[in-house]
């Protein structure tokens, strides 16, 4: 299969590229930039006039739901979700049913995705068994079945001595962990930012000390023992200005933060929306302020959507007992576009944050085109509003605070290893 | 912001889920209207016709005797048909959700729900997803808002104190859990009762509890120099473990309200607690009991308040 991308504004942030410039790609590989290699005859042409052309998108983390919550979510629907929002890698965390702690689990999960072709699935292993917090995971094992990396996801990590030696066992053999900073005894019950609006509404409160302490924790702990550690869903200015010391004194410490907080703060709850119901939760307008700093200035290196599709049920009830999450893996893009546009960030700079940067995080060969590079393409239309709806979501889970509203940046098409896995 | 879930298009009071949104001319509408019907349960026969034919479900999905009765006796007072239902002990241990039991009783013809329920949002939540002719009470959800409360106090308050642009209002005790307060706070300040303050320690105060509009005082003397109303809070017997208070008898000596803390306040003020009380630990029996209090008169102008609710929203049809 050849393809001929025509006339597109080419942006390749690794490769400082943001020029117009065609695109070759055979045998799944990018082939030649500009003009066309010798005996170049393309199967297709698309014609990008318009358009940008970029890296296939790098999600940080996308619950698939498989194995054991089908009924939330399949491999192959939220992977025709990914294909529709441009991202053509993720990482999906362990927390399934059973968690991914055994090495058949991920390697049935490869070949399950690898069956649907849609995008290249990298699973992350559970730190602990069963995501219990007291026995490591067979890490190298887990690895070798295409683990690439260790999270606890916002399972309780309380004792400190286990979380210490997962850190040094998982730095013998450099697997990087990925931890989400949350204390679990001040965030217990707690559903809201511990603010205004949940005093207002009298929603159990989680104080941004929660963040603020288990990252204490966790940066004395990657100090000690020289662990490679990911930071998940960073939420709050006092932990993003923990995180930006803790680099300036350079400790290896990378981190993340949800498309959604990039844009919302606890005010979006309004009258109990428990779309707004997320975890970490939506903090203050002067922590989201701070994380878009962050996020420009580098402190934060990519912007994941933390995709969580939720059924309906799960949604209807009272704010607290709704279960918290959204659907994302349509939104990381227009989200990020919307962000960069608000805050005047040039697009190379923005789509570094969803191509190259976390493919460095996760290090994988991806989020670039240079040549030679696996044919992983996003092309897409900035200026073209949709409607964010029931109809227009391809993933099972229609639960996003966005829903009704319209968003800028709409994918034409999606290539996966030189094939065209979407169209629109 | 969405539009006040609260309001029919036309602006009037579809449903009753908290006192914060709603306008100065809306509280009086329902102070006034409460007011004319104080004189309904001094008749002999002490109905009036204004819901004959409609039929009232009181679900609760909490427990409560008191406020049940209170809608229950206000709604036959209207003449209405009154369904009162205990969930929590019948179709939810089944696992029957809340819309599940809401759809049954609409199917069953209701025309009102007065809804209690122990999480926060839950009145909100049954509002949005009911028939559109259906109106719904909240009658209190988790920790957010208990409005009727917060209705009868004003009501009571006025009563004493007409003058609502002179006064100074002090709430003491657990505002943290307190439905009742923050009802209390928005009825207050939409009226304009210009100085509200709060009473507790730390522990018992939700963050950012001064951008709703009060004065946070940690001392119960200071607290309570020159104020013109003492409304005290329900502490319940739970709070005491968990580490939000070190012992009873330590709470009352700090934040119990006796005689003697009592004589800082105005030499006129009045007393009130939404009940049930308990006696000894934020209340002396002495006060409780006392000239100053008015603890009985606000569950007898409850149900006038309750009246006027029901009565206003059964008139409001989009």
């Amino acid at each position: 299969m050849k393809i001929h991308i025509k006339n597109g504004r080419l942006i390749d942030p690794k490769n400082n590229i943001d020029a117009i410039q065609d695109l070759f790609i055979a045998a799944g590989r990018v082939v030649a930039i500009g003009n066309p290699p010798a005996d170049f005859h393309a199967n297709q042409t698309l014609d990008a006039s318009g358009q940008i052309v970029c890296p296939g998108l790098v999600d940080l983390s996308a619950r698939l739901r498989e194995p054991g919550f089908e009924y939330k979510a399949t491999l192959e629907s939220e992977l025709r979700a990914a294909a529709a929002g441009g991202i053509t890698s993720l990482a999906c965390p362990p927390d399934t049913d059973p968690v991914l702690d055994e090495p058949g689990l991920v390697e049935m999960l490869k070949h399950r995705a690898k069956l649907l072709n849609l995008a290249h699935v990298y699973p992350l292993g559970a730190l602990t068994r069963q995501l219990e917090g007291k026995n490591l995971t067979e890490m190298c094992e887990l690895t070798e079945a295409g683990c690439v990396g260790f999270s606890h996801v916002t399972a309780p990590l309380i004792d400190t001595q286990v979380m210490r030696r997962a850190m040094q066992y998982a730095s013998t053999f450099g697997f990087t962990v990925w931890l989400h900073p949350e204390d679990s005894y001040l965030a217990r019950n707690g559903v809201a930012h511990d603010g205004e609006v949940a005093a207002r509404l009298g929603l159990t409160g989680i104080p941004a000390s929660a963040e603020t302490i288990a990252l204490a924790t966790i940066l004395a702990l990657a100090q000690e023992t020289g662990a490679r550690v990911h930071l998940c869903r960073i939420s709050s200015r006092d932990g993003l200005e923990m995180l930006r010391k803790a680099r300036q004194q350079g400790l290896p410490v990378s981190c993340d933060i949800a498309a959604n907080h990039l844009h919302l703060t606890e005010h979006d709850i309004g009258f109990f929306d428990p779309q707004c119901h997320l975890k970490p939760p939506l903090r203050s307008q002067r922590d989201r302020d701070a994380l878009r700093q962050g996020l420009a200035d580098g402190t934060i290196n990519a912007i994941c959507s933390d995709h969580t599709p939720v059924d309906d049920d799960a949604k209807l009830a009272p704010f607290a007992e709704s279960e918290p999450g959204a659907t994302g893996l349509e939104l990381l893009l227009p989200l990020t576009l919307k962000w960069a546009q608000e805050s005047g960030t040039p697009l190379v700079a923005a789509l570094a944050r969803i191509t190259s940067e976390p493919a460095a995080l996760l290090g994988i060969d991806a989020g670039h085109l240079g040549e030679g590079a696996c044919a992983d393409v996003c092309v897409f239309d900035a200026e073209e509003y949709w409607k964010v709806d029931r109809q227009s979501l391809l993933s099972q889970g229609k639960n996003t605070p966005f829903l009704g509203l319209e968003l800028a940046g709409k994918v034409r098409a999606t290539i996966v290893a030189g094939h065209l896995v979407h169209q629109a | 912001m969405p539009q006040n879930p609260q309001l029919n298009k036309n602006g009037e009071l579809q449903h009753l889920l908290s006192i914060e949104g709603l306008s100065k001319d809306i509280l009086r509408h329902i102070l006034d209207t409460a007011e004319s019907f104080t004189g309904v349960s001094e008749r002999e026969v002490k109905k009036v016709p204004l819901l004959r034919g409609k039929t009232v479900c009181n679900i609760f999905f909490e427990n409560s005797t008191r406020t049940r009765t209170t809608f229950e006796i206000a709604a036959k007072r209207l003449s209405a048909d009154v369904v009162s239902l205990n969930v929590n002990s019948s179709s939810q241990s089944k696992g029957e959700t809340i819309l599940d039991t809401v759809d049954n009783l609409t199917a069953m013809h209701a025309d009102m729900f007065v809804v209690r329920h122990s999480q926060s949002g839950a009145a909100h939540f049954i509002a949005r997803h009911v028939a559109p002719h259906i109106h719904v009470i909240n009658a209190g959800d988790g920790r957010h808002a208990h409005p009727t409360q917060g209705l009868l106090d004003v009501f009571t308050i006025r009563r004493y104190k007409p003058d609502m642009h002179n006064l100074r209002i002090a709430i003491v005790g657990d505002l943290l859990h307190s439905r009742v307060a923050r009802s209390e706070i928005h009825a207050l300040t939409t009226l304009g009762v210009p100085e509200v303050r709060v009473i507790a320690p730390k522990t018992l105060l939700p963050e950012c509890v001064d951008r709703m509009g009060v004065q946070v005082y940690h001392d119960m003397r200071e607290g309570l120099k020159g104020v013109d109303v003492v409304m005290m809070l329900r502490l319940q017997n739970e709070r005491m473990s968990g580490a939000l208070l070190s012992s009873a008898q330590e709470y009352f000596k700090c934040y119990g309200l006796t005689q003697e803390k009592l004589a800082l306040a105005k030499p006129d003020a009045i007393v009130m607690h939404p009940g049930p009380m308990n006696r000894g630990v934020e209340i002396d029996s002495a006060v409780a009991d006392g000239t100053q209090s008015v603890i009985l008169p606000q569950v007898t102008y409850g149900i006038a308040v309750r009246m006027a609710v029901m009565s206003i929203l059964a008139g409001n049809t989009e």
